[in-house]
């Protein structure tokens, strides 16, 4: 019954303006009748008395002045139901895996609500991933959002479908559930993670939605919140632990960027629009605990620094908002190790609250402390000995030089397949530590070093 | 004119309404569902409007109400203890009327309008009063005494006073002119409230942070940045300020940030433990918290809200800590709303008032007499948030040519695991020359001289590093090396500082005073000794030495820094000893 308007006056890039409407909601959905019979959609980004702008999501290929323009009188929803878990579906929702329809139990608005900070419980639930640079020294804990800053041909890819292999809070038998988005990554890659998905049968528990490199950009605006909304869902009214995987985070800023540029917005740095950091803390602030309710948000986002560069605009808002960050090396990843995780400006901010007795093991934080500063100096190490040689250090230095190199070797590296639990991980840590002086261990209180240190231990 | 209008235009947080009379920052009630919004723009016959509240859904049409008075906040007891947003809304009772995530359209009161308070007057029919005066006390908590004063621009003589159990919005006392006063009273938030005069800052702010208090102090109604790249240790330096400096009041902004640290923040204090009185430190503290996903408009306010009731407190002769947790952020926010405007943008797209806007922010801070005759003070400490850690950039630039303390917070030394990651070679304080009297009355005469020697020796062991760096510390000299090996105690000992440790985590100035001394003393008998020919190899190697590390770890601290420092002695002793013997028997050969 709403009218349809053939008032379109202008299209521009993803936008088109309309005029003489009735009053248009801000942010309703738009259905856009093409003269061949096909339906785009779009959301409203400006309304006002005299003109609205819509911004299409399935770009505004074939559009003229002749569409048809009907305003839902809504906001963009998805429907929601228990058994969206096992599918596929398209970057706007609709089902790619040529099954029905989703039945829906309730229809959700894909925006979101931000949590209320009061109602919120402080995540501490350990989650081991089974890689020792993660559990060991930037743990992840259940609520937190840690995203990958990875670079281009690096297994970001390959890491990120081990941790949702492997992702379990150990002792607890607890439901778990992977609400991935893929935006703006190629048919190969989404092949490569379904391909794993299916091998491994973790697409039952699975939600799916693809937004590849050729589906329109726009698009990529409303996916991650698709899945953040089927991933709330699933947390908060079906208990779940839902752990998201966002890819590519990148493309969903250039998104951004095309966006503003079509609106002719002020740019901000980089071309990228001023609101970019309150845009991005949209998705990545719908991760958390709240207090009462059984489930969890947890987002482990992709992110790739174009030219590695970690003060890009991308890689630099994310890091102000997610709670630390893992950083893959090309470096590391040139040597030839698997998984190349640089752990020095790698952080996990919740690290703390999630580890330690009662989490993993009393003497976690400072094994990891001390792992850490002693990996820091013998990478320091190296760049002197490229000046004066090997010879000219000093037997402490030489020591922490062989320390940096057994670090990566050992503890960094491992198998894609290899699940380590974290009492494995901290002995192989201890075996490390075993190798260097006792009076180098300072971050180390005395107890633990009688009770763990392998010289002590009978 | 006319205070109702209707919608023209929405575009996100701005809307624009039209046939509605407005002045500048009057409040708007938005729509069909009584959003809240602030008229930030006036074009002709349409004002525009920064709403505080998603705008998803509204249509163009929808009504408007001019409330004909500026964004407020409600200032009585009852504001201690408080978890607000950015407008003042209680976030425990927007969680009973709204679940566990913010919608919109809740308007709630600042202050519990139904609660009764026990008021004790102690002024009398027929006493002359003006703004600022104090007409009684409320016990708001169990250390705070709330002072009931007249508002800022009421004068006149008292008809009648009362006492006993009042709610906030009882009449207690009636003026000759027949002004009532209530116990509460709303003020608006972008307006600085009014002081008799203002104070030179010549106290310092303790904090137990050695670095801080030791190297970089802030004094009392100062002002302090702390920048940080990302995972430097900015959230926990602040809360370790918020937890141990020495104030009567906190009060903490969180602008725009995580919402899992907002959290913790909110879980944490009502837990924390005041130091001084052992009571909970939520009973002196209100906290305002505003994430990155709350309405930007919102967190643009929140500022002025933490700002206004840390004023309010002040002027009743409290010292008040304002942590604003990011500006950053709340520069970002005053960026968006502008470029929604589409107001000609300054510097990296931040608005060309941006400078102004920060000035006019931390010039509220300062220690003042109150309209009442009282001392009281607003220290700011407001941490930045420098994209890339580029600290070029406009808001941590016009930061500095502001605040007068900055701790800059280094990303290569919590790499190290150095906490507080605070670079001692970037980081100032303008205000040491103006404390140092404060400090050789308070702590000791030779504090001034120790604190300028640690100093120096940081600078020089700075140079000394560049050339180890090329040639290895064994290449140096004897008294460098000794130079490399202080200092290493200056940074380990001293600069360090574990937050998470029960008796580390507060240094008391005497602690601090005595633990420099310490190292000084060792420092004195260590050149003493390798002139008279000690090997430097023997003085590195001193176990009292490295036993000094722990001593601030002890719970006995003044026993065990007696035995570190008599073992020292007696090491110091042994090896000149040795070093005798050695040069005997050379002798004798």
């Amino acid at each position: 019954m709403t009218k349809e308007y053939k008032t379109i006056t202008e299209i521009a890039g993803p936008l088109i303006f309309l005029e003489k409407t009735e009053p248009v909601g801000y942010n309703e959905l738009v259905n856009i009748n093409l003269p061949d019979g096909t339906t785009k959609r779009g959301q409203v980004l400006d309304t006002s008395h005299d003109i609205v702008v819509v911004q299409v999501f399935e770009g505004t290929g074939g559009l003229n002045r002749d569409c048809g323009v009907r305003f839902s009188g809504d906001t963009i929803k998805l429907p929601v139901s228990f058994d969206m878990l096992g599918r596929i579906l398209s970057g706007s929702g609709d089902p790619l895996d040529g099954g029905p329809a989703i039945i829906p139990e309730d229809r959700l608005d894909i925006m979101g609500a931000a949590i209320n900070p009061f109602s919120r419980m402080p995540p501490e639930d350990f989650i081991q991933t089974g890689i020792s640079t993660i559990d060991g020294t930037n743990t992840l804990v259940r609520g937190q959002k840690l995203p990958i800053f990875s670079g281009s041909g690096l297994p970001h890819n390959e890491i990120a479908l081990q941790i949702a292999r492997q992702a379990k809070v150990p002792g607890s038998e607890e439901d778990f559930a992977v609400v991935f988005a893929a935006m703006g990554i190629t048919h190969e890659e989404a092949q490569y993670f379904m391909h794993d998905f299916e091998r491994t049968g973790a697409l039952e528990r699975a939600v799916v939605f693809l937004n590849l490199a050729n589906d329109p950009a726009v698009e990529r605006l409303i996916t991650p919140r698709m899945a953040l909304t089927a991933a709330e869902y699933l947390a908060y009214e079906h208990d779940m632990h839902v752990l998201v995987i966002l890819t590519d985070i990148t493309n969903y800023c250039e998104a951004l960027r095309q966006m503003g540029a079509a609106r002719e917005e002020v740019p901000g740095r980089r071309g990228y629009p001023g609101y970019m950091y309150t845009d991005l803390a949209s998705l990545y602030e719908r991760a958390g605990v709240i207090k009462g309710r059984k489930g969890s948000v947890t987002q482990f986002s992709i992110l790739s620094m174009p030219g590695d560069d970690i003060t890009h605009p991308i890689p630099d808002l994310s890091g102000y908002i997610t709670e630390g960050q893992i950083v893959v090396s090309r470096e590391l990843h040139m040597k030839g190790i698997y998984p190349p995780i640089n752990v020095l400006p790698s952080l996990s901010r919740l690290m703390n609250s999630g580890i330690g007795e009662g989490h993993t093991r009393e003497d976690h934080k400072a094994v990891s402390d001390q792992l850490y500063a002693a990996y820091a100096e013998g990478k320091d190490l190296r760049g002197l000995v490229a000046i004066v040689g090997k010879d000219a250090l000093s037997d402490r230095d030489k020591k922490l030089l062989e320390f940096a190199d057994m670090f990566e070797d050992r503890f960094v590296r491992q198998g894609p397949e290899e699940d380590r639990d974290i009492e494995t991980t901290l002995s192989i840590g201890w075996e490390l530590l075993a190798e260097l002086p006792e009076s180098l261990l300072v971050r180390i209180d005395n107890k633990y070093i009688e009770k763990y240190h392998p010289a002590h231990k009978k | 004119m006319e205070i109702k209008g209707e919608i023209f235009r929405i575009s996100g947080p701005v809307v624009t309404i039209q046939g509605v009379n407005t002045r500048m920052y009057d409040v708007v009630k938005i729509g069909n569902e009584g959003l809240m919004g602030e008229v930030i723009g006036i074009e002709g016959d349409k004002s525009i409007v920064q709403v505080y509240e998603e705008t998803a859904g509204v249509r163009p049409g929808e009504p408007v109400e001019n409330l004909g008075m500026p964004l407020s906040v409600e200032l009585g007891p009852g504001l201690l203890k408080s978890i607000y947003d950015g407008i003042q809304r209680s976030l425990p009772i927007l969680k009973d009327t709204m679940g566990d995530f913010i919608r919109r359209g809740v308007m709630i009161d600042g202050l519990d309008h139904e609660k009764p308070w026990e008021f004790k007057s102690s002024v009398k029919a027929g006493d002359k009063v003006s703004g600022g005066s104090v007409i009684g006390v409320v016990k708001e908590t169990h250390n705070v005494d709330h002072k009931i004063m007249i508002p800022p621009n009421i004068s006149g003589t008292v008809a009648e006073i009362k006492e006993g159990k009042f709610t906030v919005v009882d009449t207690i006392c009636t003026l000759t002119n027949g002004t009532q006063i209530k116990m509460m009273h709303k003020w608006p938030v972008r307006e600085p409230r009014p002081v008799s005069k203002k104070l030179p800052p010549n106290i310092p702010l303790i904090t137990g942070q050695r670095i801080l208090d030791g190297l970089f102090p802030v004094a009392k109604g100062g002002t302090a940045a702390i920048p940080g790249p990302f995972g430097s240790g900015k959230t926990v330096t602040q809360q370790q300020l918020a937890k141990w400096s020495d104030t009567e009041i906190v009060v903490y902004i969180g602008c725009g940030e995580r919402g899992n640290e907002m959290a913790d923040v909110l879980n944490e204090f009502p837990e924390l433990e005041d130091p001084k009185t052992g009571r909970p430190l939520m009973e002196r503290t209100v906290l305002i918290a505003n994430t990155s996903n709350m309405p930007v408009a919102a967190r643009e306010a929140s500022v002025y809200t933490g700002i206004t009731i840390a004023e309010y407190y002040r002027d009743m002769g409290y010292d008040v800590a304002l942590m604003a947790d990011s500006t950053s952020r709340w520069a970002e926010a005053m960026r968006e709303i502008s470029s929604r405007l589409e107001e000609m943008p300054g510097e990296e797209g931040y608005p060309a008032y941006l400078s102004a806007r920060l000035s006019e922010f931390y010039e509220r801070a300062g220690r003042v007499v109150s309209l009442g005759g009282l001392d009281g003070s607003i220290t700011i400490i407001g941490a930045v948030s420098p994209p890339g850690g580029d600290f070029s950039e406009p808001v941590t630039q016009n930061t500095l040519r502001i605040v007068k303390v900055f701790w800059a917070l280094d990303a290569k030394l919590a790499q190290k695991r150095h906490f507080p990651s605070i670079n001692w070679l970037s980081s100032y304080s303008l205000y040491s020359k103006a404390l140092s009297p404060w400090y050789d009355e308070n702590v000791s005469p030779q504090w001034t001289d120790l604190r300028d020697d640690a100093m120096d020796l940081l600078q020089q062991e700075a140079e000394l590093q560049d050339i180890v760096q090329l040639v290895g510390s064994d290449a140096l000299p004897p008294d460098q090396q000794l130079t490399l090996e202080i200092t290493r105690l200056i940074r380990e000992f001293f600069l360090q500082q574990n937050a998470f440790h029960p008796i580390d985590t507060f240094c008391p100035m005497d602690k601090q005073y005595k633990l420099l001394d310490a190292i000084q003393k060792f420092s004195d008998k260590a050149n003493a000794a390798l002139e008279s020919g000690v090997l430097i190899q023997d003085i590195i190697t001193l176990k009292s030495k490295d036993e000094l590390a722990k001593v601030r770890f002890e719970e006995d601290f003044d026993g065990s820094l007696k035995k570190v420092m008599d073992k020292m002695d007696k090491e110091f002793d042994s090896i000149k000893g040795e070093s005798f013997a050695d040069s005997a028997t050379q002798e004798v050969e």
